[in-house]
């Protein structure tokens, strides 16, 4: 039987009626329509539905929707300011961290994460960071550059 | 897949009582084992019962005279990053850095890793080497056993219907300690283990013979499992090469691995030994006063074949 859900998706707060075996992930693509965050392998292994539950990075295809009530989720449509990218997207985009694109999403989400947490990471970190998401085209070089870049132009965009 | 209904408890007692109702109802706190079981068909329950909500149970403490006592919800995440685990119990905090990825430890509680009874479990080996005792809670009361006699089998469980672990508890550290997990896995991420060891030493004095040894394998059994024939081999020993080499083979004989997708039994028995020797060699290193900071266990807890 459907359960009243209460949350805040991207600052915006929602009252929505979600079955109780919907995944968060089920909920934001297929009944939200915010297809930014995007389906890889829908075990937990590849990383590609990451968003930020409470500040913390999480497989959403692994979170029952319900878990989330009273909870804030954040997405990838969630970064931008104004017409303005988020500087991990920013330095994404200027260091070539992205090929096909369909791990990017997740790969900017755990990076946000990590920054949240660790906003002076070393190379290791990073590694160890992003290890949950799976990339088969750019061999991580790019994206690992990226997000270090992104770490030393956040303070300067008082981010 | 079945649909379920979903339940939320807010108090123990009630989780108890709402368990009772109904057998076809499952448990989940980080449901991240649930959700993978679920979607494969293999697990088809009427309803889940999440637990998460209940206040209480997801706290960290830690007290040099009692040791450590973690709720049943602490995240994995919560346990790798946290300092007074990192300090007094580094095979945890290790454990805890090579399970799965960041977005999984978030959700993946300690009691969820334990009641799923994989011989795999990552924090397994470390919880059996570091002595934790299991609370229980269910409709006859409350009763706690080391985890040892908690884990049966492959999902397999001592507990009763309606019953839940709400808690552990890990003895304090003896001065003069040290410890080290290493897993082997096929990658080195977003891998389950073919082999973990993790080793617990302490050294009388600091340098003199083991006073304590304790050493526990994962995926080498129906459960995680002691070594104790090789733990016996180092207690009140001088810890030299040849004896850490002959305990390491005697942890060896007593891995009953099985054939599998990560591993044949044989290649599994060999690496047994190589983690034995490895872990301990290291421990003995630390209970000498060898500085290891979490970076360096960080980076030593994982041996992959990719």
């Amino acid at each position: 039987m459907k359960q009243v859900l209460r949350l805040t998706i991207n600052s915006e707060p929602y009252e929505l009626l979600v079955e109780p075996y919907w995944s968060l992930l089920d909920l934001l693509r297929d009944h939200l329509h915010l297809t930014g965050t995007k389906r890889g392998c829908d075990e937990g292994d590849c990383g590609a539905c990451t968003v930020l539950l409470q500040g913390k990075t999480v497989t959403s295809c692994m979170v029952l929707a319900l878990h989330a009530k009273d909870k804030e989720v954040i997405t990838v449509e969630g970064l931008v300011r104004g017409d303005k990218l988020h500087p991990v997207q920013e330095a994404f985009v200027k260091d070539g961290g992205v090929q096909c694109g369909y791990c990017t999403p997740g790969l900017i989400m755990s990076a946000v994460g990590l920054l949240l947490e660790n906003p002076h990471p070393t190379e290791e970190d990073v590694r160890f960071g992003i290890g949950g998401n799976l990339c088969r085209c750019t061999g991580y070089a790019k994206v690992v550059q990226a997000i270090l870049k992104a770490a030393e132009a956040m303070p300067a965009a008082g981010a | 897949m079945n649909r379920f209904e979903y339940m939320e408890a807010q108090t123990l007692p009630e989780a108890i009582a709402l368990l009772g109702q109904d057998e076809g109802t499952r448990i989940v706190a980080g449901a991240t084992d649930f959700l993978v079981r679920w979607r494969q068909g293999v697990w088809k329950p009427h309803a889940v019962l999440t637990i998460q909500r209940i206040p209480g149970l997801d706290g960290v403490s830690y007290d040099p005279v009692t040791g450590l006592s973690l709720g049943t919800l602490v995240t994995i995440r919560q346990m790798e990053l946290h300092p007074l685990i990192r300090a007094h119990y580094p095979a945890l905090s290790q454990a805890a850095s090579t399970f799965a990825g960041v977005q999984i430890r978030n959700l993946a509680t300690v009691g969820g890793n334990i009641c799923n009874a994989s011989p795999a479990g990552d924090t397994l080996p470390a919880l059996l080497a570091y002595e934790t005792e299991c609370h229980l809670s269910g409709p006859e009361g409350e009763r706690r056993l080391p985890l040892e006699s908690f884990l049966l089998g492959p999902g397999r469980t001592v507990l009763r219907p309606a019953e839940l672990l709400v808690a552990l508890r890990l003895p304090p550290p003896t001065p003069h300690s040290g410890a080290l997990y290493i897993k082997h896995s096929p990658r080195s991420a977003m891998d389950i283990s073919a082999v973990g060891v993790a080793s617990v030493v302490t050294l009388e004095g600091g340098d003199g013979v083991c006073q304590e040894v304790r050493i526990a394998m994962g995926a080498v059994g129906p459960t995680a499992l002691r070594a104790r024939s090789a733990e016996a081999l180092l207690r009140g020993q001088r810890p030299d090469t040849a004896l850490i080499q002959q305990a390491a083979r005697a942890a060896m004989e007593e891995a009953r691995p099985i054939d599998d997708i990560r591993g044949t039994a044989r290649n599994r028995r060999a690496i047994v030994e190589a983690l034995a020797g490895r872990t301990l060699r290291s421990a003995i290193q630390m209970a000498q006063g060898t500085d290891f900071p979490f970076q360096t266990q960080r980076a030593l807890a994982v041996e992959a074949t990719f």
